[in-house]
């Protein structure tokens, strides 16, 4: 970690400027090196210096560049940025002339590792401004920088907070029990508290699970039939929001054949297959792989078709979809209709009516997805929920123990045996935002209890 | 010439010179004054909370506080006998003349121990290493090995009111300059605080306006080697009283003469956090509108009522106020005021985990003078620095408890690894896997070191060779004993209100049951065992998930426990740590990664880059 490393900081293209930043304990020589202007070893810390980027006698570009010298920098470590003017080939030429005289370029997400390295961020908060920079919606980015400042620290350390009192009364009933001015916690007073708690961690993780879909977006698919008109929806959907319809690659072995922003939300539509190519979802892969598609999506757009009757693979299919999310749409309503809808067993606020020629009910489904993910409640209110897969895993060992706890309870366990479970959870808790503390605990034994010889 | 000399005839001292002289070292235990040996000068009791398995511990390793508070104690008591088997815990009420005697018949019993009255003042030093003690006459006594046990004796003042009086407990002199002499030799010495109640006597308190606290009905003993040595019948109470309203205002209107309040402005010493005086907890509890008191006796043999909870650093007009505004206590005479003492320690990061010093070598120091409080505390490093410097002696290795295997293991890694902020008191909640340091099975867990190190003899070991084969053949026998739900057993359950079994199940199912007990299956059938095999069975059949359990977090923190830290690293040279943790590495000098993970201070990312830096530079591996 002794080397100095250089990236772009802006994303690459056309802007009207961009930033290159560079950090390690060389930084600041070895952009003096290639700058004409005043000695940048000799200007203070955390200003900005104007001046020109030099190949020798070739000026490259006019710059600003920002001293920052160790520890007050992003990674704590000597850092400069150069504002260039934009522009790929300027930019690229400069970041040349830095590798030329020493630096490395960066590994992704190489600055924040070295934040963490060097004690400048927690884990939590290093996560954090991984997601910053991938955020794409203003939710996202709203909820990674909710993490950088501690709002999701400060939720776990409100429930470790209750628990500690808990831990801390029952400890000083095992280590004072000759005071009996001191409250006596029984299994009796423990059930409600810890009732209380369980709800708390339940609503962190079902806020979570928001979280990760602010974070991930919502995988969707839509499953149909031939020509039951897949990719028309599809282009409808995208037809309007063409911009961010990319070919990228999602997260786990999933094609993502375009991105769908609705309200803040991204809806990952998933290529079953490659609906647009062949259209024949359930005839190419059959009812089985079908149902694979439905258990991995967090949402199912099935249509069917008005035209047609309902057949049996399809019947088979709707049976199991009870429990998902699922909003099933009935195309091609400016046919006849053939379709017998009292033959769908499902729950009838979930069907909609679509005609895509005719371009009714796009907006209809859209509502109903609104409704579905309760993305309005989301978007009014600060997302501060955990959103990393580690946290939430901590999280849901959590509610394991909690609900053994009560078992436990059940079982007229004694409360010292209780407290062992209790405070496992708590240090647990504290892995979260790495603040587990013996010292903590032991403060507050004697802060809130009256004990002594 | 002395192998061993043991500087403090406190519980530190006499174990760490039983333990030396046991061990066949020439000894010498030198001590201010020979009366004092063993002595009680705060309360009277042994054992308590977590304590009372310390003492338990003392004895499954060889040492001797168990068996001479069993044969001396005025009552005895399972504390947290209807919690779980972890935190249960003995305490006994000693007596402050008897228990010293016996204490002394054991020391002059021991052929290599020498017993001698002596300030000491200085220490002989060559090249960092002690060499034996200088007396404040000038006297040189030499030694391979010297123990300091001085408990409060260093710089030792008496706070009442306002007054400091350079003594230590009963008026003793104090030792001057020795501390002074260890700051030069490169210690870093810390000022501590800590006070005591007054005694009353006995014939002046109505008891009737008291509470009565028996000892417990059922016999009970520290020792795994003795039979109880008293009759139930014959155990002394305790009372309780509570403070009332006035007491409160009196404390109140003469709070500025406390010497803690203000009547001295020179006090440096850190009080304990769980012992703090009757003033701080008016004060910081001023909604409480009584506290608990205890009246303890001291000893057969006096009248002196120990009255616990009241401790203060009031003068002594104000001690009549406050004594006389209890109930019981209107009358009372006091036959000695309360007070605080203020001492010096030095900071116990300077230590190694054999108790040896870093700063000088052959120099041992175990008690107080560590920086924590308790006559049980003090015993077990006493104990534990006796053992270590005979091992030293012998040029083998130190014996190191890790935090699974005693509490004591937990208070020697808590001081050198964390430090200290107000004087130690060992607490069950220090220890992360109570339920592996039991009361109940502290021979399981230590009298094998107890053995390898020569406190243990062959006798003993026997029996503990003989009650482990025991446990697991009655572990054997509940798994292939079936109990049938015939009618007479279907009635016994239903009059319990225990859900009567489905089908015929094993006694070890059944034990897994949290209301079934060996007593309740015995109305059926009688376990083949003594009492003491069919407890050990009965808690892990009952708790076995819990245990494992421990035993797996226990094998996480071995496992970090192996990855050593190489002694001659320079954490100059690792880069990028943060610089707080920097500072803390290079006080503690943590042996293992788990020590390391254990400092405060020290953060997960410190950890990681020191790993990595470790396997760089030594090429340990992960």
């Amino acid at each position: 970690m002794n080397d100095t490393i250089c990236a772009i900081a802006t994303s690459q293209g056309v802007g009207a400027i961009a930033i290159i930043r560079v950090s390690g304990e060389e930084a600041i020589n070895i952009v003096n090196k290639i700058f004409k202007g005043k000695d940048l070893t000799k200007v203070e810390s955390h200003s900005i210096n104007y001046g020109h980027i030099v190949d020798g006698n070739e000026q490259i570009d006019e710059v600003l560049v920002s001293v920052m010298r160790s520890p007050r920098t992003y990674t704590a470590e000597d850092t400069v940025e150069i504002n260039t003017h934009g522009g790929i080939a300027p930019t690229n030429k400069v970041l040349e002339l830095l590798l030329e005289n020493g630096c490395r370029i960066a590994e992704p997400g190489e600055f924040t590792k070295r934040a963490f390295l060097n004690g400048r961020i927690d884990l939590l908060e290093a996560e954090a401004v991984m997601d910053m920079i991938d955020a794409k919606t203003e939710n996202q980015r709203k909820m990674a920088l909710n993490q950088i400042g501690g709002k999701t620290s400060q939720l776990i350390n409100e429930l470790r907070s209750d628990m500690v009192q808990i831990i801390s009364n029952i400890n000083v009933n095992i280590d004072y029990p000759e005071y009996d001015d001191v409250d006596i916690i029984t299994n009796e007073i423990l059930v409600p508290k810890i009732a209380k708690l369980k709800d708390k961690i339940k609503k962190i993780l079902k806020e979570s699970e928001n979280g990760k879909m602010i974070k991930n977006g919502i995988k969707t698919s839509i499953i149909g039939r031939p020509n039951v008109g897949k990719s028309s929806l599809l282009n409808a959907l995208l037809e309007e929001d063409k911009a961010i319809v990319t070919d990228i690659a999602g997260t786990t072995r999933d094609i993502v054949e375009g991105q769908i922003n609705i309200n803040g939300i991204l809806l990952n539509m998933i290529d079953t297959a490659g609906i647009r190519k062949t259209d024949d979802i359930i005839e190419a892969i059959g009812v089985e792989k079908s149902l694979k598609i439905m258990e991995e999506s967090d949402l199912i757009l099935f249509m069917l078709n008005n035209n047609e009757t309902i057949t049996e693979d399809i019947k088979e299919l709707l049976d199991k979809i009870e429990g998902k999310n699922y909003i099933i749409l009935i195309n091609k309503n400016d046919l006849e209709t053939k379709i017998n809808r009292n033959e769908l067993n499902v729950d009838k606020n979930r069907i909609i009516n679509l005609s895509i020629t005719e371009g009714k009910g796009i907006e209809e489904l859209k509502n109903k997805i609104i409704e579905l993910f309760n993305i309005e409640a989301i978007e009014t209110k600060d997302p501060t929920y955990l959103s990393n897969a580690r946290s939430i895993s901590i999280l849901k060992r959590c509610l394991k123990r909690i609900e053994e706890i009560e078992q436990s309870l059940n079982n007229n366990m004694p409360i010292d045996m209780i407290e062992l479970d209790i405070k496992n959870i708590w240090e647990e808790l504290g892995k979260i935002n790495g603040s587990s503390y013996e010292e903590e605990l032991l403060d507050e034994m004697f802060s809130r209890f009256c004990l002594g010889k | 010439m002395y192998e061993i000399i043991v500087v403090g005839g406190g519980h530190a001292g006499c174990e760490a010179a039983h333990a030396a002289a046991k061990k066949g070292h020439k000894t010498l235990l030198i001590t201010s004054n020979i009366k004092n040996i063993a002595d009680m000068p705060c309360n009277p009791h042994i054992g308590g909370s977590a304590k009372g398995i310390v003492v338990r511990e003392i004895d499954a390793l060889g040492g001797i506080m168990g068996k001479v508070a069993d044969k001396t104690h005025l009552q005895i008591k399972m504390l947290n006998s209807a919690k779980g088997p972890a935190v249960q815990s003995l305490r006994a009420q000693g007596d402050k003349i008897a228990y010293p005697k016996e204490m002394m018949n054991v020391l002059n019993s021991l052929e290599n121990l020498e017993i001698r009255e002596g300030m000491v003042e200085d220490l002989i030093v060559e090249d960092n290493k002690v060499k034996g003690i200088i007396l404040e006459d000038g006297e040189r006594i030499e030694s391979k090995i010297v123990v300091l046990t001085t408990g409060t004796y260093l710089k030792a003042d008496i706070l009442v009111g306002n007054t400091r009086t350079r003594q230590g407990p009963h008026g003793e002199k104090p030792s001057n300059h020795l501390s002074d002499k260890l700051k030069e030799y490169g210690f870093t010495i810390k000022r501590l605080k800590t006070g005591t109640p007054q005694r009353i006597d006995r014939k002046t308190i109505d008891f009737s306006k008291t509470r009565v606290e028996p000892g417990d009905d059922k016999y009970l003993t520290f020792s795994f080697d003795l039979e109880p040595q008293y009759k139930i019948e014959d155990q002394i109470p305790c009372h309780l009283t509570y403070t009332t309203e006035e007491t409160h205002r009196i404390i109140r209107e003469n709070l500025n003469k406390s010497s803690m309040y203000g009547a001295l402005d020179d006090i440096e010493g850190i009080g304990p956090r769980y012992c703090p005086s009757i003033e701080d907890k008016v004060v910081r509890f001023s909604d409480k509108e009584r506290h608990q008191l205890f009246i303890e006796p001291e000893s057969r043999y006096y009248d002196d009522m120990y009255l616990q909870g009241f401790s203060t650093s009031m003068p002594p007009e104000v001690q009549e106020l406050m004594v006389h505004s209890l109930p019981g206590f209107e009358h009372a005479k006091i036959l000695k005021y309360g007070y605080a003492i203020e001492y010096d320690a030095i900071y116990p990061t300077q230590l190694k985990a054999s108790l040896e010093t870093k700063v000088l070598e052959n120099l041992f120091t175990a008690g107080q003078i560590n920086g924590t409080s308790g006559y049980e505390e003090a015993a077990c490093q006493g104990l534990m620095a006796g053992i270590n410097a005979s091992l030293k002696l012998e040029g083998k290795e130190p014996l190191v408890l890790k935090r699974n295997e005693a509490y004591i293991g937990v208070l020697i890694d808590d001081l050198i690894t964390k430090g200290i902020r107000d004087p130690y008191r060992l607490l069950t909640s220090r220890a992360e896997f109570r339920l592996l340091l039991r009361s109940d099975n502290a021979d399981l867990r230590l009298r094998r070191h107890g053995y390898e190190v020569g406190l243990i003899n062959e006798e003993q070991i026997e029996r503990l060779n003989k009650k482990e084969k025991d446990i697991q053949e009655c572990l054997e026998w509940a798994r292939e004993q079936k109990l049938k739900v015939t009618e007479e057993v279907k009635k016994e359950f239903q009059k319990n209100h225990f859900s009567v079994p489905t089908a015929t199940f094993s006694f070890e199912q059944l034990l897994g049951r949290p209301e079934i007990t060996v007593e309740f299956l015995e109305q059926f059938q009688t376990f083949p065992y003594n009492q003491e095999i069919k407890e050990q069975v009965e808690i892990y059949l009952k708790y076995k998930g819990y245990i494992e359990k421990s035993y797996k977090e226990a094998e996480k923190m071995l496992k970090l426990e192996k990855k050593q830290i190489p002694e001659d690293i320079d954490y100059d040279k690792v880069n990028n740590i943060a610089s707080e943790a920097r500072q803390k590495l290079k006080e503690v000098r943590p042996t293992t990664i788990a020590q390391a993970i254990r400092i405060s201070g020290v953060n997960p990312s410190d950890i990681s880059i020191l790993s990595v830096y470790l396997k760089k530079e030594y090429g340990k591996d992960e």
